[in-house]
């Protein structure tokens, strides 16, 4: 395997793993703020400060490794995306500051009804701003005049694709996280908080494939290189929508949610490398390939050994993190502090 | 002025910088100090010290927070606004960078851990040892960052031949000359402002008329331990003077307004430059640049003579200079009465207005911070990375920076407004005597 790959690979399976963390927090986020306004008080809150706020700011240094990974291993994306990113991504960082604060705040405050609702509001709103960046880095938006790119903002939003994305992304984030609070829910034996959940998660359920089935068929008429190459990995996405099927029967028959939760990943893990195979070798189509954007060898080197290095400290650590707070049920169900 | 992207650019970048830095300070500093009163507490098995811990360390969940967003908007600001600077760097100082996210995984990871589980560890020493990896991982964001900074100072580890780059070696650009002093003065700054911060706070409450012992052991505790890195923040700056004098002259003699080269160079205290840029009400100290330069008062300290003027960096940065030094040498005295006087029992120390001038050394040594990176940022100019690049061919070219500049100019006016609003009411809810009094009743049960 080459390094560009390799960089490719793990900067992937590291938005992945932001992906799921972040969805799981800004839905949970959401679903507190509405159960709140609709009166039906704090079912949720509880669940929230007890699983959300120790990990956080873990799950904020997923995104933050995902970004400066990109920028060292292929720093060309610095100029590319740099330049084009500024009001998106201005955007996406107010909102993320917002409910990072917010977080801190509320936790003091807990039921708040002003803070819950920013919250709530911000969390569903930061999704959409960082899918635009998929929107765009899939091509057709972006134009290079005199050496410096330029992002035709009419064309993005008035393309139906970016708007399908959009969509994905809010209800991607419903789905994953009513599943996970389902299951959250009743490892906390708090049955209010489960059932509720768990209407969530099945009323998502379809309108998730929908939405994600709509993009594959806006592609064609987008950029049809991609369209392509996604076809060709059709059993890539036929073993996710087994896998989503399988998931929604589980939570729909009451059966095992730990299963639920695991098949949920593997969904999502599947479509999510389906889509980054499908794009390989474009970082912005038909701009920047990473073969083009690759950095030097020397500094390849270095940071293949300072990731294998930070992941032999980091993963007894999230290990330690991830027994004391998501697997030890006392915890969970609050008998201890 | 706004429309130019790169003015903009460098307001906005000043502005988030200037910000973050007031939060990763407390962020870098404080963990210290919660360790020792955890540690004193422990050892001295007294429970005033482990309160302590316990609410220092529950106000700072609130500055990380902010200090983490406000990082989070710096690091991708730095992609944003300077794009070339960025990919430039990318290729060669991109391994620090990448370290510091391991840094903060691993900060992340076990605040996280240490802040939810109060009671969990039946061992109270288990959970002391948690705040170990919390104070080294924040230490090492500093460090990775200040090195990145200080590559920016005085750029190596590669060769730029016909405009391609050559030859690049990340751990020597990492090792870059700027960083020891720099890594060494930002750290020991760090803690010495954590520490007159939280002796501003105890002061505070003494002088509102609190008796409460525990107040004066925070005190005390941190006064002291305020003046050791009071007195090394001013050493180090020594040495950061001499680096500048030896490998970036142009800044220390901007700094100093230092116009001509020449042996036996005098030192220019405070003054104010007239119409001509000729410097007015200025104390002068003989032979003073050049002792502090090079150790020895004949010795040729370079001045600005030396520089084309499009390559001098603006003769503001004096101002910031002496703002630092006059805050450093002011805590020193006053930390150092504060110890002399509790030694000898002069009444001074307990009246309340030596206690304001405690409450006032907080916020002035975060302006001394703030000082001392301005200095050092605006003296790079016009280089963003020195020799290397200018800060007008970093920018971005986007039109639309002026009008984010006020969005985050407001969205850290709420960020800052939201942190003082919560620190108070978090302590005025759980007054300390009824917390107290929770810690002491429950002793008996926990054991
Ligand atoms: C509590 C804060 C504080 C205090 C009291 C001082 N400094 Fe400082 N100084 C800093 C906080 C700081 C800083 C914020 O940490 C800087 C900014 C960039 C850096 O490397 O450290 C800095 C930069 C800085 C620089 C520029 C370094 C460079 O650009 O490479 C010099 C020459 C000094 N300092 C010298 C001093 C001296 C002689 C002091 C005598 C008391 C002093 N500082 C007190
Ligand atoms: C430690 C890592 C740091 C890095 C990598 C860094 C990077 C940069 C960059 C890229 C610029 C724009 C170029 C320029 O205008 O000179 C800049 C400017 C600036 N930075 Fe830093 N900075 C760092 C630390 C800080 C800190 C902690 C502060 C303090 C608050 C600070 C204050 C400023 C200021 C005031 C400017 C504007 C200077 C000007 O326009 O001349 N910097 N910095
Ligand atoms: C260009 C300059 C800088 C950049 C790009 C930057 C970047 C960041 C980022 C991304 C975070 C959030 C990490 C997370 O998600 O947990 C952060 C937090 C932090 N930064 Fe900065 N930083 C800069 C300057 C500095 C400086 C100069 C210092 C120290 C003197 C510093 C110390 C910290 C600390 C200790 C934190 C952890 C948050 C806290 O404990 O309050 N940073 N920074």
């Amino acid at each position: 395997m080459s390094l560009e790959i390799l960089g490719i690979s793990v900067l992937w399976t590291f938005l992945f793993g932001y992906v799921i963390l972040a969805s799981i927090d800004f839905g949970a986020g959401f679903f507190n703020a509405y159960s709140i306004l609709i009166g039906k008080e704090k079912i949720l809150s509880k669940v929230i400060q007890r699983y959300l706020s120790p990990v956080w700011s873990v799950t904020n240094v997923f995104f933050v490794f995902f970004y400066i990974g990109i920028v060292g291993f292929f720093p060309k994306t610095a100029t590319y995306f740099g330049t084009i990113l500024l009001i998106p991504g201005s955007i996406a960082l107010i909102l993320m500051a917002i409910r990072g604060s917010y977080y801190a705040f509320e936790s003091y405050r807990a039921g708040h009804k002003g803070y819950a609702t920013m919250y709530g509001i911000a969390g569903l709103l930061i999704p959409p701003a960082l899918s635009v960046v998929l929107a765009i880095a899939q091509g057709g938006f972006v134009t290079i005049e005199n050496g410096t790119p330029q992002l035709d903002y009419f064309a993005l939003f008035t393309s139906p694709l970016s708007w399908s994305i959009v969509v994905l992304a809010i209800i991607a984030v419903l789905y994953i996280s009513a599943v996970f609070l389902t299951w959250y829910a009743d490892k906390a034996q708090d049955a209010d908080a489960r059932d509720l959940m768990r209407r969530y998660a099945l009323i998502w359920a379809i309108p998730l494939i929908v939405a994600a089935s709509g993009i594959i068929i806006e592609l064609r008429y987008h950029n049809y290189m991609l369209f392509e190459n996604l076809l060709n990995l059709w059993w890539m996405f036929a073993v996710s929508f087994v896998l989503w099927a399988l998931t929604t029967w589980f939570i729909w028959r009451k059966r095992s949610y730990t299963a639920a939760l695991w098949l949920l990943v593997g969904q999502f893990a599947f479509a999510f490398f389906a889509y980054g195979i499908a794009h390989y070798p474009y970082l912005l189509y038909p701009h920047l390939t990473i073969h083009e954007g690759f950095t030097n060898q020397a500094m390849a080197i270095s940071l293949v050994i300072v990731f294998v290095l930070g992941l032999a400290l980091l993963i007894p650590s999230i290990y330690l993190l991830l027994k004391l707070f998501l697997f030890d049920e006392e915890y969970i169900q609050g008998k201890k502090e | 002025m706004f429309h130019d992207p790169v003015f903009a650019s460098r307001m906005l970048t000043l502005l988030t910088l200037s910000f973050h830095i007031i939060y990763a300070t407390i962020g870098v500093g404080i963990p210290l100090f919660i360790m020792i009163a955890q540690w004193l507490g422990i050892k001295k098995n007294d429970d005033h010290y482990i309160l302590m811990a316990r609410r220092w360390a529950r106000g700072y969940v609130i500055t990380v927070a902010v200090g983490v967003v406000t990082g989070t908007i710096i690091s991708l600001q730095l992609a944003l606004l300077w794009p070339n600077f960025m990919e430039l760097a990318g290729n060669i100082i991109a391994l620090p960078l990448f370290m510091e996210v391991f840094a903060f995984f691993f900060e992340a990871i076990f605040l996280g851990i240490y802040l939810y589980t109060g009671n969990r560890f039946k061992n109270k020493k288990t959970h002391f040892l948690l705040l170990i990896p919390v104070a080294i991982g924040a230490g090492m964001s500093a460090f990775f960052i200040t090195t990145v900074n200080g590559f920016m100072n005085a750029p190596q580890g590669f060769d730029i031949v016909n405009g391609t780059l050559v030859n690049v070696n990340p751990v020597l650009a990492m090792f870059n000359l700027a960083s020891p002093t720099k890594i060494a003065h930002v750290l020991a700054a760090s803690y010495m402002t954590a520490a007159f911060i939280l002796a501003a706070i105890a002061a505070f409450k003494l002088i509102k008329g609190s008796k409460h012992t525990y107040h004066k052991k925070a005190l005390h505790m941190t006064m002291k331990i305020g003046l050791i890195f009071a007195v090394a923040v001013a050493l180090i700056g020594d040495f950061s003077g001499k680096y500048l004098a030896e490998y970036q002259p142009e800044k220390l003699a901007a700094a100093e307004w230092h116009f001509e080269t020449g042996e036996g160079a005098p030192l220019l205290l405070y003054g104010v430059l007239d119409e001509n840029q000729e410097p007015k009400y200025a104390i002068k100290l003989p032979y003073v640049l050049s002792i502090l330069a090079f150790g020895s008062p004949s010795s040729e300290v370079i001045g600005l003579d030396e520089f084309p003027a499009e390559e001098q960096p603006p003769l503001e940065v004096h101002y910031y200079f002496d703002t630092m030094i006059t805050i450093g040498m002011v805590m020193i005295a006053i930390s150092f009465l504060y110890w002399l006087g509790s030694r000898m029992r002069y009444t001074f120390v307990e009246s309340n207005w030596f206690r304001w001038l405690i409450v006032l050394g907080g916020p002035l040594s975060m302006l001394a911070i703030e000082s001392g990176w301005w200095l050092a940022e605006f003296g790079r100019q016009p280089w963003i990375m020195r020799g290397i690049m200018t800060v007008s061919e970093a920018a971005t070219t986007s039109d639309y920076v002026g009008l984010m500049f006020v969005l985050f100019a407001l969205l850290y006016l709420i960020l800052g407004i939201g942190t003082i609003v919560i620190l108070r009411k978090m302590f005025a809810n759980n007054p300390l005597e009824k917390e107290l009094a929770k810690v002491q009743s429950t002793q008996g049960g926990e054991q």
